[in-house]
């Protein structure tokens, strides 16, 4: 039996039943509410297994799920090497969600992160401390800017109200999720031109290292030809 | 990687260690949780992907030991005579990102050389003395020398601001050509830098940053001002002359047997006078390898070698190679900027090695 993982609740899990609902597959909840185990029709061999979004990627990486629903970036962000764990089955083109670096609106004298290199060098000298950048993506962007050449900064950790961090003079820029950027606008902070880490959305994935017999290999067969992927 | 049982590495060790302390090392330990912030204000957050960060409940961040350096280093700052030679044996710990064979903790086996006197022949000494531990391995040696790299940019005829923005990237080397790119005036510049400019030429930088939005943040309007008319200054300054930038890059890519690198810079030193000190160093350098009985027209040399995985080497680099598919045996330079950051405004030239005993191990051992 293929495990298929999705998650239990929010506005994710019902974007993602309304993916296979337009598929032919349905993904219910059996029992109770509140009881996080359903069954899938439309398409044989395969369990549905409700899971915290968040969980996802450490299932898929461990090869408890066979297949999963969740964000790019989560994926990203929490499994070291994922691309050797993990495959990317298709993107199901909802829960967009862009991850930037964005500074202060008012550092006219910053578009780039080559600006922001140089600043994270000025800064440091002039304050005794790394240009801090606060996002709860620690593995993403650090990745980014050792890629991109950018020093002297440091993160700092930040698990929510992010964009809220510079004006409480806890972190000098961000780096963080954004749709729209309006959020960013509202606390006077703009995205750096080429500050662009990852363009993420929602996307099946398939581990590697899950137990793959010869009828899960049927049955994802039949469910990929199902869902056209 | 290694099979080998960890009695046999560190039977390897410790013989490595005893051929460290008959050449007049003396044996030194170091904690294995080391305090964080000194390795992350020296390496930054990249560190923090290479090495085991703890949390001490009353000391905050600690690292488990990424290497002896850094400790050894604040020992002898802190109160060694001089010259001094140190040696250790101990387990470093890496933290590996990638999925593979490479290990996260191994035993290091090293030799440091803290000596003012004479540079090239403490450079030749630490080598000569690594070298020859090894020897029964036939490795492949590469030499290098991150100084001649720096110095070339010294002599640049540009800005000190331009200058000082190469030597931070020197170990970033993305980051340095897209520096040189735009000093040398080979890149357009960033139309939005160009933009800034010319709004800079009707408006002050205060007026730019009322007109942007409130301030937030730590950052205050005199630093932004200040950088404003660093890159209004900078805008005016002409490009690096083309042939400096291919004086650079003749250096980034120049690979060969040592004499015949010997005679590349010189002939580079020709065109660009600011390099004559680099070459006489390695030429000084090469003279006390002989002495030392080293072999140095079977030296390879890379000048750009150790620049993306030896960040604190500033000067002579070596690494020890068995194969392509093998982290270097032994690798090891020249860290003088090291003591300086470390010391607190005072500083000592130091250069040291080290071997990784379970390689040594892996490759049949030194017996």
């Amino acid at each position: 039996m293929i495990r298929l993982g999705v998650p239990s609740k929010g506005r994710l899990m019902e974007q993602t039943a309304d993916w296979f609902a337009a598929r032919g597959v349905s993904l219910r909840r059996t029992g109770a509410e509140r009881e996080y185990a359903g069954e899938v029709a439309g398409v044989a061999g395969v369990e549905l297994v409700l899971l915290s979004a968040g969980e996802i990627p450490r299932e898929l990486a461990a090869g408890r799920i066979h297949l999963g629903v969740t964000g790019m970036d989560v994926v990203r962000e929490q499994v070291p090497d994922w691309a050797g764990r993990i495959e990317e089955f298709g993107r199901l083109g909802f829960g967009h969600a862009d991850l930037v670096i964005a500074v202060p609106a008012a550092w006219v004298d910053v578009e780039t992160l080559d600006d922001l290199d140089a600043v994270a060098a000025a800064f440091r000298a002039a304050h005794g401390h790394r240009l801090r950048i606060a996002t709860k993506y620690h593995r993403l962007v650090r990745d980014f800017l050792r890629a991109e050449g950018v020093a002297d900064y440091q993160l700092v950790d930040s698990q929510g109200a992010t964009e809220g961090t510079v004006k409480n003079a806890t972190a000098e820029a961000i780096a963080d999720i954004t749709s729209s950027g309006e959020t960013l606008r509202a606390n006077h902070l703009k995205v750096l031109a080429d500050g662009l880490v990852l363009r993420s959305e929602a996307a099946l994935f398939r581990a590697h290292d899950a137990d793959w017999g010869p009828a899960d290999r049927a049955a994802l067969d039949a469910l990929r030809a199902t869902l056209e992927l | 990687m290694s099979m080998a049982a960890k009695p046999a590495i560190r039977a390897e060790g410790q013989r490595l260690l005893d051929a460290f302390r008959a050449a007049g090392a003396v044996p030194v330990e170091a904690d294995i949780l080391q305090p964080a912030e000194a390795l992350l204000d020296l390496y930054g957050e990249d560190i923090r992907a290479r090495a085991y960060v703890t949390a001490d409940p009353l000391r905050g961040e600690m690292m488990l030991r990424p290497d002896f350096t850094v400790p050894v280093v604040q020992m002898h700052m802190a109160g060694g005579a001089e010259p001094a030679r140190y040696a250790y044996l101990g387990e470093v710990f890496r933290r590996q990102e990638r999925l593979g064979a490479r290990a996260s903790e191994y035993l290091q086996a090293g030799f440091e050389l803290f000596d003012r006197a004479d540079p090239p022949a403490a450079d030749a000494e630490v080598f000569a003395c690594i070298h020859g531990a090894l020897a029964p391995l036939g490795l492949r040696a590469v030499t290098g020398d991150i100084g001649i790299l720096a110095d070339a940019v010294r002599g640049l005829s540009t800005t000190e601001r331009r200058k000082a923005a190469l030597m931070r990237h020197i170990w970033r080397p993305g980051r340095f050509r897209k520096l040189l790119d735009r000093f040398g005036g080979r890149a357009a510049p960033d139309p939005r830098r160009a933009e800034l400019i010319d709004r800079l030429a009707a408006d002050t930088p205060e007026a730019l940053i009322a007109a942007a939005g409130p301030l937030i943040g730590k950052r205050a309007a005199d630093e932004i001002a200040a950088r404003c008319a660093a890159l209004v200054e900078d805008a005016a300054e002409p490009a690096i002359p083309a042939p400096e930038v291919a004086t650079v890059e003749a250096i980034l890519s120049l690979r060969a047997k040592a004499p015949a690198a010997l005679e590349a810079l010189r002939g580079h030193a020709a065109a660009m006078p600011a390099l004559a000190p680099a070459v006489a160093r390695l030429e000084a350098r090469h003279a006390a390898l002989a002495a030392r009985g080293v072999d140095v027209a079977a030296l390879d040399f890379e000048a750009a070698y150790g620049r993306t995985t030896m960040e604190y080497y500033d000067g002579f680099v070596f690494g020890l190679l068995a194969g392509d598919d093998m982290p270097p045996v032994a690798t090891g330079g020249r860290y003088d900027a090291l003591t300086a950051v470390l010391g607190q405004g005072r500083a000592i030239p130091a250069v040291g090695g080290v071997i990784r005993p379970g390689l040594v191990a892996a490759l049949g051992g030194l017996r």
